[in-house]
């Protein structure tokens, strides 16, 4: 932590003789462009999602929005509004469903192996370690088709389970709480153990609690993880009853002539807003936990 | 490092570590060795009988113009996403790094646009360029410039590499941030008395110390930009116009899920796991080391 009255103090007394600061007005004047830059597409998807089709399509949307929420309410029901289209609300239960599945199973079982890693010695026990480091270099996207097999094979196509169970196995969370767990004194696992707490205990009553900043700050990262994925989605869930809503805009786009832009728009809008939410909720942690686990 | 207190069991560490090395095993060991096999192996054409080839589909590949040019592609796309994801990050968290008015404010603002889906950023860069109803393509158009990056290769990959670096710069700040955070005052102060000017204790003191933050982070937006920007390029071009903005984990895509050509798409995702197992370990040996010059 930088302890701002101590830096300005340092500093003053000298200031007359060192060469000259740039003065502050360049850093706000580059920082707000940073701020703009940033705000700016989201600003003009939030004013056109105000308007109509017919004037987005002309090009003629102002850069302030109007009171008019009525593509919310029509999105809501009837998404892009063609023939049958998946209805926003199902879009972003998919997304919320999806996003707390994928978070709540990581972390659950990268706790658990981590646990068993760090403080047990079994036979294999390295092996497995490399087992789930080797799924870093393992991305979906360089074996497309043979999951997508196994996938099938599995009967999981086409259905929530398909959609989160096998993201759930992650070799970073498992890093992270290893290292954790190593960092542990070995005097509060030595005191568990006199008072007669056994390992599952052990792990409920003090592991879990010690370690809840990182949990929740882990929890942030993988709630954004899992609300963005694409390309999995893309591949096991056709059924546009699974749409999520990250997948449901780029369909609604399709083909572009016949596009209401203003619905595409109202869905950016709500499909950025809750991981958006959540991050600037908990900002604290989740930069804490994103710096502190290296990724 | 290891633990010296350790608990006794068994069954119990088995039972711990079952779950996710299930998942390991049946969702990614046992595709990825599947992808190995077969790209080895080639379909006739009414995929009944399948050969041995040895590193023909690989062979194939290299001498494949398609393939030299989304791997062109690839690297063009990479370089770009990067340097410009981190230069426009440094230079936001340099000057968020100083005691000014509202630096929490500014913290915040450049913070949230971590959360965006790569997908939905390539969405908002479309209200911004599309050449009809996006706000600076319609200013390009209006200026005389023939703005579409729907027919013009060349500016559809301006677009896709925008949508990335945009998306990216929000983790590169808070990580450079983070690494100024962590360089002494002292250290600065004392290039500052010997009369340095800000630029030259920035080239001199302050850039490098931030070298390991820096690599870690080149690594990781090259992942990035190779793996990650798949939604960018499916919601914005598609890897068109033609081939222009094909990448090649774009490619892997559409040879596999449009072309079903089987042989070819996996000895393309096995060129592409020893990308990353060779970006990965470099990763490790780095973030291990600590670089400093």
């Amino acid at each position: 932590m930088s302890d701002v009255a101590l830096r300005t103090a340092a500093a003053a007394p000298a200031r007359e003789t060192l060469p000259r600061e740039r003065p502050d007005w360049v850093a706000h004047a580059v920082l707000i462009l940073g701020v703009v830059l940033f705000a700016l597409p989201v600003w003009i998807v939030l004013v056109g999602s105000t308007y109509d089709a017919a004037s987005i399509g002309r090009g003629e949307v102002p850069l302030i929005p109007r009171a008019d929420l009525s593509t919310y309410a029509e999105i809501w029901d009837d998404g892009s509004g063609r023939q049958g289209a998946t209805p926003v609300w199902r879009m972003l239960l998919n997304s919320g469903l999806m996003a707390l599945l994928i978070m709540t199973g990581k972390i659950a079982v990268s706790i658990l192996s981590a646990f068993a890693i760090a403080f047990f010695r079994f036979p294999g026990r390295m092996l497995f370690f490399w087992l789930i480091f080797l799924t870093l270099m393992l991305p979906v996207e360089v074996r497309i088709i043979p999951t997508y097999e196994v996938m099938a094979g599995l009967h999981l196509i086409n259905s929530m389970t398909g959609l989160t169970l096998p993201l759930i196995a992650s070799a970073t969370a498992t890093l992270l709480f290893r290292q954790v767990f190593l960092a542990i004194p070995d005097e509060l696992v030595e005191a568990a153990r006199m008072d007669g707490a056994g390992p599952l205990r052990f792990l409920r009553d003090i592991l879990i609690p010690v370690s809840s900043t990182n949990i929740a700050a882990l929890a942030v990262i993988l709630f954004v993880y899992g609300w963005n994925q694409y390309l999995w989605p893309l591949l096991v869930a056709s059924d546009p009853q699974l749409d999520t809503i990250v997948i449901g805009i780029v369909k609604m786009i399709g083909s572009e002539a016949q596009t209401d832009w203003n619905r595409v728009m109202g869905t950016t809008v709500l499909a950025l807003l809750p991981p958006v939410a959540i991050v600037l909720l908990m900002q604290r942690w989740f930069v804490k936990g994103l710096t502190e686990g290296e990724k | 490092m290891q633990r010296r207190t350790l608990f006794e069991g068994r069954l119990l560490p088995y039972l711990l570590v079952a779950p996710q090395l299930l998942v390991t095993a049946i969702f990614f060991l046992w595709p990825a060795g599947q992808a190995v096999k077969a790209s080895f192996l080639r379909q006739d054409a009414f995929g009944i009988r399948t050969q041995f080839v040895w590193f023909e589909n690989f062979t194939a590949l290299f001498e494949d113009e398609l393939y030299r040019q989304s791997a062109w592609n690839t690297v063009i796309f990479a370089v770009c996403v990067t340097a410009l994801a981190m230069g426009i990050a440094l230079l936001f968290a340099v000057f968020a790094d100083r005691d000014i008015r509202a630096r929490g404010a500014y913290r915040t603002l450049m913070i949230w646009p971590y959360a965006i889906a790569p997908a939905v950023a390539a969405v908002l860069w479309i209200f911004l360029f599309h050449p009809q109803i996006g706000l600076f393509g319609r200013m390009l158009n209006n200026a005389g410039v023939h703005w579409d990056y729907k027919l013009n290769g060349t500016q559809a990959m301006m677009v896709v590499i925008a949508a990335s670096a945009w998306k990216q710069v929000s983790y590169n700040f808070i990580f450079f941030l983070a690494g100024l955070q962590s360089i002494p005052r002292a250290v600065i102060e004392a290039a500052q008395i010997d009369g340095a000017g800000a630029w030259r204790r920035f080239r001199t003191i302050t850039f490098p110390l931030l070298s390991p933050t820096t690599f870690f982070l080149i690594i990781v937006n090259v992942v990035y930009a190779c793996f990650d920007t798949f939604g960018v390029i499916h919601a914005l071009t598609q890897g068109g116009p033609g081939k222009a903005t094909e990448t090649l984990i774009y490619k892997v895509y559409v040879d596999g899920v449009v072309n079903l050509d089987l042989g070819s798409s996996s000895a393309q995702s096995v060129i592409l796991m020893a990308v990353v197992m060779i970006l990965t370990m470099i990763q490790f040996r780095f973030v291990e080391r600590r670089v400093h010059y």
